[in-house]
Formats: structure tokens, sequence, C-alpha cells
């Protein structure tokens, strides 16, 4: 149990330190989620109130993971690091988790910048709200990072990942969405927990299949 | 009584879609062995390789590596390393992953007899062609594996990388069991013992 | 064909005469619906193309499972076909809930239909599947990952209409409410022949393609064979 552990720390050490080494995606996603929130200041009427720009809240937040998960696999990729992976003795899931993690302080970097800028131009967020996020934000990463492994074993069309990621991202909407607007955001938060737990179990389990034949 | 070979290949097919790579491969191979499997481009040498480490599967027939994972050691066309870290971190983390025991040491020893030792610092995509090779084997032969399967080691090597892995191979037949695929097939003369020719598909 | 499964020809015919039958019963034997009239008859073809579909997904993901977990040959065209027909007896479900939708109220379009929302969301992820197939080698690699997204199909099948039913809280109030009706004798007769054609149809097509895809792969090797 514990080297499972050693394992997936390794590996998210080693995903931490290349991203502090070539520092390009984790930029790349602040500003992507500063200047979507600036166009839908646009993008919205006037009159339109609070609740559209919390549902836009969660529409940025769910492009600007797709940015990061685009280029979550690409180090493996590069010089075939992956096999590498895969040929040692390590769980494949551990691979999974990994990964995960590391989108998920990735994302949770963004959202620190992300979240007070849209408190600053749009609407406040309360507990429920910031909840919301941490359990979507765990959503994204542990389906996203599957997803993105199955773009990645493709024939590299950008496109193909967000068309594959975007309807399992939807029910993580509603729950982002009902946690920040709703009377009964527990109902919702319990629902992004469910929503968790579901296809992150599902994700764990089913990475080994992605990455070998 | 001779004990059970190492390596067994039965009738081994390999398609990708309509195309056929492999076909018909059978062969075995005995603990302590080194096989050299040549071959004209296309042939399926690299297929045949990675169906030995798991890295594919065949479409028909069985192979059977009497190994787990942990006892295995590969090195493919790409040095399947981490571009953006530096020699050593590479190292340290398939060691980890290995579970390679006096890790730093065994790292330490490896870089400095394949002539790495001053380059540990510097991030792989700085190496040249033969120094990421060179850092290539040392990852393969970190974790001391019982089974060495080499794909075309010597393509990447100068003149001295490549006597070198030579004096290696000549040392490692004697602790481990080695496939090598090689345009090459003279320079296993002395290792080889046993011999494997595909043709084109 | 082998002997014990019943052959394709005979299955189709039954599947005609039961849609005879269950047209003939909708139109005349099922009572007219006091509201909505005519168009009500819509759902007789609607929920059990909805229903199909569903089984369809579900039939993928089980060949999808045992494709994981034995290694199978046969399992990965299985699981495709499943999903292919699914998707078609998807689109046919927004279809046909469309037209009903245009019929009963009106619009061409209501998010207050759970159903039907729910059928927009598993059509954009199934047809994502083609996507992500077609840009895979074939091999083991594609027929692995084919089979995990089929597999995340169904689990995202009771936790879309989970958070479908939670989103109707603030996306609209009802204003359209389509409880099932409460079925007469006849209209579940009618309901349940209806349901039975479709099923043996969306049976019998599926059957057609597999042995279609089955040759075409076989026809491929065969050529392979030959050339060499």
């Amino acid at each position: 149990m514990s080297g499972y552990l050693a394992d997936v720390a390794a590996l998210a050490r080693k995903d931490l330190r290349l991203e502090l080494r070539a520092r390009d995606t984790l930029p790349a996603m602040l500003l992507f989620v500063l200047a979507t929130l600036v166009v839908f200041h646009f993008a919205l009427p006037a009159d339109a109130g609070d609740d559209p720009a919390y549902g836009l809240l969660w529409v940025a937040l769910v492009f600007t993971s797709l940015l990061g998960l685009a280029r979550a696999w690409v180090p493996e990729r590069e010089a075939g690091a992956l096999d590498g992976l895969v040929l040692a003795p390590t769980d494949r899931s551990a691979i999974w988790l990994g990964k995960a993690i590391a989108s998920l302080a990735f994302l949770a970097a963004a959202e620190v910048v992300a979240l007070p800028a849209f408190i600053l131009f749009f609407a406040p967020l309360d507990a429920y709200a910031l909840a919301g996020v941490l359990l979507a934000s765990i959503g994204i990463c542990a389906v996203g990072s599957l997803v993105s492994a199955m773009a990645a074993a493709s024939r590299g069309r950008e496109v193909l990942l967000p068309l594959i990621f975007l309807p399992l991202a939807i029910p993580i909407v509603v729950g982002g969405v009902g946690a920040s607007i709703s009377e009964e955001p527990g109902k919702f938060l319990a629902f992004l927990g469910l929503y968790d737990a579901v296809f992150a179990i599902l994700s764990w389990a089913a990475f080994e299949y992605v990455v070998t034949e | 009584m001779t004990e059970a070979p190492l390596v067994r290949a039965q009738a081994v097919e390999r398609r990708y879609g309509s195309r056929r790579v492999l076909r018909g491969v059978s062969f075995e191979l005995e603990r302590g062995g080194a096989l050299v499997v040549t071959g004209p481009n296309g042939s399926g040498k690299t297929t045949l390789l990675r169906l030995l480490v798991g890295l594919a599967v065949p479409s028909r027939g069985t192979i059977e590596v009497g190994l787990d994972r942990a006892r295995v050691g590969f090195v493919g066309h790409e040095p399947l390393v981490y571009r953006e870290l530096t020699a050593l971190e590479n190292l340290d983390l398939f060691g980890r992953l290995y579970r390679v025991p006096e890790r730093r040491e065994r790292i330490g020893m490896l870089l400095e007899r394949f002539g790495l030792w001053d380059a540990r610092g510097e991030r792989v995509s700085a190496f040249s062609r033969g120094m990421t090779q060179r850092l290539a084997l040392c990852r393969a032969l970190l974790h001391e594996p019982e089974l060495l399967v080499l794909d075309e080691p010597h393509s990447a090597l100068d003149g001295q990388g490549a006597a070198l892995l030579d004096q290696e191979l000549e040392a490692l037949v004697l602790q481990s069991t080695l496939v090598v695929a090689t345009h090459e097939p003279e320079r296993l003369e002395t290792v080889a013992t046993a011999r494997l020719a595909l043709g084109a598909a | 064909m082998s002997m014990t499964k019943p052959s394709l020809t005979v299955l189709a015919s039954v599947a005609v005469v039961l849609a005879g039958a269950a047209m003939a019963m909708i139109f005349f034997v099922a009572p007219e619906d006091a509201d909505q009239g005519l168009s009500q008859k819509i759902f007789y073809v609607h929920v059990p193309i909805a229903l199909t579909a569903y089984a369809c997904f579900g039939l993928a993901a089980w060949k999808a499972f045992r494709l994981l977990t034995t290694r199978g040959d046969r399992y990965d065209l299985e699981s495709y076909t499943g999903v292919h027909q699914g998707t078609i007896f998807g689109a046919l479900t927004l279809v046909t809930g469309s037209i009903w939708a245009k019929a009963s109220w009106g619009v061409w379009w209501t998010w207050s239909s759970n159903q039907l929302v729910l059928f927009l969301v598993l059509f954009l992820f199934y047809c994502a599947y083609f996507m992500l197939r077609y840009s895979i080698e074939p091999g083991p690699r594609r027929e692995r990952i084919s089979a995990v997204y089929a597999l995340f199909g169904v689990a995202l099948v009771p936790v879309s209409f989970l958070a479908i039913r939670l989103a109707s809280d603030f996306i609209h109030p009802t204003v359209f409410t389509r409880d099932g009706p409460q079925m007469t004798g006849k209209m579940f007769a009618a309901f349940c022949v209806s349901w039975a054609a479709i099923t043996l149809l969306a049976y019998v097509m599926y059957r057609v393609e597999l042995a279609g895809k089955r040759t075409d792969a076989n026809l491929r090797e065969l050529r392979e064979v030959l050339a060499s």
C-alpha cells in the first residue's frame, strides 16, 4: 500500500516539477480564464443579474481545465515515457492517480486566480459555491485524466478531447451551478460527491485498459 | 533435466487492422541465452520485441515469458524517458517505480559506466542522440533485469558508445537473458546463442 | 447461422407482423387521448424507441465489459454495433420526442422534458464514441478504449438523469408536465405490442449489421492472406 502511494507521489511530483520548469500550461490557463471572464462580461446583458454569471463561471472553469487536460499527457508522449511507465511494475491506476492529482493542483492554481477575479467582476461566492468548485475540480481531473489519455492514443486531432469530455462534464456543471445559486445547495454538493465517487472509481479501475493492449 | 524455456513464442501473429506485420513466428529461448533477431525493415522486429515485453499483444498465437514486469528491461526505438527532466531525475523516478535497492548508488554507478555522470544534471532535451540512447540503457539496466530486450541498440550510438555497449552486452549475457534486434548481427557473434531471421512481411 | 438461433428471416418477418399489429392497435384499439388527441399516439412509438435505445447502450456496455474481462474476439464488433444501434434509436427518440412536443405543446424543443434532455446528452456522448473510435488505429488498443468509453456511457445515464432532475429546479419551472400517462388496459396492450415490435426490429437490425461487419472483417483478412 505504501508502495502504491509512494509511486503516486513520485509521479505527481514529476508532473509538478515538469510544469514548474516549462511554465507553459499554467500561465496559459490563468490568462485564458481571465480573458474568458472578461468576454463573459460583454456577453451578458446589463440587467442580467447574478445568476447567469454563476453559470458562466462554470463554463469558464470547464473550458480552462480542458486547456490543461489537453497538455496533460504530452510529456509522456514526447519520448515514449508512457511506455516506460506501463512497463514498470507499478499499478497502472497509480499512473492515472498521479496525473489526476497533478492536474488538480494546476486547476486549483488557476482557480486561485479565477475565483477572486470572478468575485471582483461579477458576484460573491459563498461557502457552498466554493465547496462546489472543489468537488467539481476533483471530478474534472478524475475523468479528465482518463479521457485525455484516450485522446492521446488517437491521431491527435485537438477537437477530440472536448468532444469526449464535455458530455461527461455536463453533470459537473449542473452540480456546480446548483451549489452556487440554488436554495438547497446541499443537494447539489451531495450530487457532486456522488459524481466524483462514481467516476473516480470508474476511472481508477479502467485506466489500465486505456494504456495497455 | 532441462528447465522450461524463459521465453516461448508459438505461431505469433500480429496485425494492425488488415496489415499483417508478423506471421507465424515461433521460437524458444532458454534462460541465460541470447537471441539475435534480424530482418529487413518492416519485417516486424520492433513489433516482436514489443510483444515480448508486453507493450503489445499478439493477434494470434501466444507468447509466454516466465517473468513479471519488474524483472524485464527494454530499450526500444524511443528512449522512454522524460525530455524535460534531467538524467538524474529520470533515473530517480524509474528507480523508485522499480523499487531499486540502494537507488542512488546504482544510478551513480550506471551513469558513470555509460559516461553520463558529468551530464547528470542536464535535461534530456539537451542530450545528443547517443547520450539519450545511453540514458535509455541506464534506465533499462537500473533494476538488474533478468531479461533484457533491446531494439537496435547500436543504431543511435557513435563508435565509442557502440564499443561500450558491446562490452556491456558481453558482461550482461553472463547474468541475464538477452533478446537483441539488430541490423549488425556480426557485433553479437560472440554472445549469440540463438538466431531468428524475420522475413519481409 | 447456428441451428439453435432462429433464422434472421423468421425474426424479420415476425417483426414486420408485430409492427403491423402494433400500428393497428395504436390507431384502432387504443382510445384517443382526451387532451392531446391524435398526437398522443406518438407516445406508443416514442417511448419504446427510447427504451430500446437504452437497451442497446446497455448491451454495448455489457459486451464491452466482456471484452475487457475475457479478451474474447467477438465482443468488440458486438459492442460497437450496440452503440451504433443505440445511437440510431437515440436519434429517433429525439426526433419523435420533438414531433410529440410540437404536436402537444407547439414547440419543437423543450428543456423541461427530462427524458429528452437526457437523450440529447447521451446522443452527444455516443456520437463522440464514433469520433474517438475512428481516430485510433484498428487493433487491441482501439477495442479497449472503445469498450471503456461504452462503459462510461452507462455510468453517465443515471448520473445525467439525476443531474437533469436537479437542474430542472433552477432551469425552468415545469410548465409542461408530461407524466407517464395512466394507461388503461387497451392502451397498455397497444404499448406492449409496439414495444415488442420495436425491440424485435432493433434486434434484427443489430444482427444484420453485426453480420455485415463480421463479413467485412473476414473479407479483409482473406484478402490479406491472398495478397501474401
